[in-house]
């Protein structure tokens, strides 16, 4: 074969579904290109209603925290309490707040 | 299942003091219901069986479509046709979403397509028997849809979020699959004596392939001991079978239809049906390759392959042409 068959890019879906929710990842797909990608997604993962907006990125486009992170990404969050509203004690006879 | 025999690679379960602290975490992770993500350390065993399975399931979800595909040209009126269409539409998907959970374990999508066509990596047993009526396309949602969803029930909740998460769409859509099926044969078996005998025929010859797909006792195996304690595996393939026969005899007896085996008997004292194994001798055969449609399928497959090498090419090259251009107009 003259031209070696290349794979598509790899695409990640996301989806807005009817309810006014922000976009979700739903998974991925192979495409030749983003206009592709929306087509196919329309097919994969839209079947049944699912959703009412489409985005879609190039996977190697896609920077992430990694695991090793963990520790000293989320850590610090657990000694601010205060940021939690239960964390304050409003008599009862304030009413609601 | 549709992940029929796949083989750990470790020697058997090791406890959690032969572990390494790495490993100890990971499987004290999985033991305490977490779940392990694509960036996450896991053991090369692990990642390995993943591949295998997620992937042969996979295959057996695109492979699955042939049989079926076989009777949309021929469905009895344009509604039981549009419906065929839909779920063996839905079939691909799965395979894709299958697909993309085994690419997230550093495999690509190609290298899995290969060892599908060149026959290295399996596809479920069932898809090598030969749809010959539509009463089949009955049996085939009915029993091999049913059979499929009592194993990716469970599968929703194993260790892989990945995979799990796949399998939590599919579980949505499957239901839909087994409920077609069975209105074929509720329609089948209310119909003429030829369609009577036409779903009990469908039902002959399905019902011992279908209690293969949940794969031979494992009960002993220390593979699937392996698997367990990954929760990449969630019951053993004895359990399963019993609570499918458990399930399927009274929607036969509804149907008026007979269950193929002269043995099969409530149990009281076991609360379960007691039933004759499938032919394993059958199973391990189709299994190498010798069953009715081994051939054809695998050929299908590389001929969809070959033939669509132009079109994933071309559209490589259009949308590279279209992005050269959209450079030069910036």
């Amino acid at each position: 074969m003259t031209h070696p068959t290349k794979e598509w890019p790899l695409f990640e879906v996301f989806i807005r579904g009817q309810h006014g929710l922000s976009h979700r990842h739903v998974g991925s797909l192979h495409a030749a290109n983003a206009e592709m990608a929306i087509k196919s997604a329309r097919d994969v993962y839209t079947r049944r209603n699912e959703g009412v907006s489409i985005w879609v990125v190039l996977a190697s486009d896609i920077a992430a925290s990694s695991p090793e992170e963990k520790g000293s990404l989320y850590e610090p969050a657990n000694d601010k309490v205060y940021r939690h509203p239960t964390f304050f004690d409003i008599p009862d006879e304030v009413g609601a707040m | 299942m549709y992940a029929q025999m796949i083989k750990s690679t470790g020697e058997g379960v090791k406890s959690l003091d032969e572990m390494d602290p790495q490993e100890r975490a990971f499987q004290e992770r999985i033991n305490a219901g977490g779940k392990i993500e694509p960036k996450d350390w896991m053991p090369d065993g692990y990642r390995k069986n993943l591949i295998r399975q997620i992937g042969q399931h996979a295959h057996s979800e695109i492979v699955g479509q042939l049989p079926e595909g076989n009777w949309i040209t021929r469905a009895p009126t344009l509604e039981r046709k549009a419906i065929l269409l839909a779920k063996v539409q839905d079939e691909a998907g799965h395979g894709l979403y299958l697909y993309c959970a085994a690419e997230t374990l550093g495999v690509t999508r190609d290298q899995l397509t290969r060892d599908l066509l060149s026959g290295k990596m399996k596809y479920s047993s069932i898809f090598n028997y030969p749809t010959l009526t539509w009463a089949d396309m009955g049996a085939v949602g009915w029993l091999v849809d049913g059979a499929a969803i009592m194993n990716q029930v469970p599968l929703q909740r194993t260790s892989y979020g990945p995979y799990a998460r796949a399998m939590v769409r599919i579980c949505k859509e499957e239901s839909f699959h087994q409920r077609q099926g069975y209105d074929i044969m509720m329609k089948m078996a209310q119909g003429t004596d030829a369609q009577r005998k036409m779903a009990q025929d469908a039902l002959n010859r399905f019902w011992g392939p279908a209690l293969m797909m949940f794969g031979p006792s494992d009960e002993n195996s220390v593979h699937s001991a392996q698997s367990m304690a990954w929760k990449i595996k969630m019951n053993s393939n004895d359990e399963l079978r019993q609570k499918f026969v458990d399930e399927c005899v009274p929607q036969a007896e509804y149907l008026g239809l007979t269950v193929p085996d002269p043995d099969l008997k409530w149990n009281e004292e076991r609360g379960h049906y007691d039933f004759t194994q499938p032919d394993w001798d059958e199973f391990f055969d189709v299994l190498k390759g010798n069953g009715p449609c081994n051939t054809e399928r695998l050929a299908a497959r590389n001929k969809a392959w070959d033939d669509g090498a132009w079109v994933r090419d071309g559209l490589m090259a259009h949308a590279a042409k279209k992005r050269a251009a959209k450079l030069a107009a910036e």
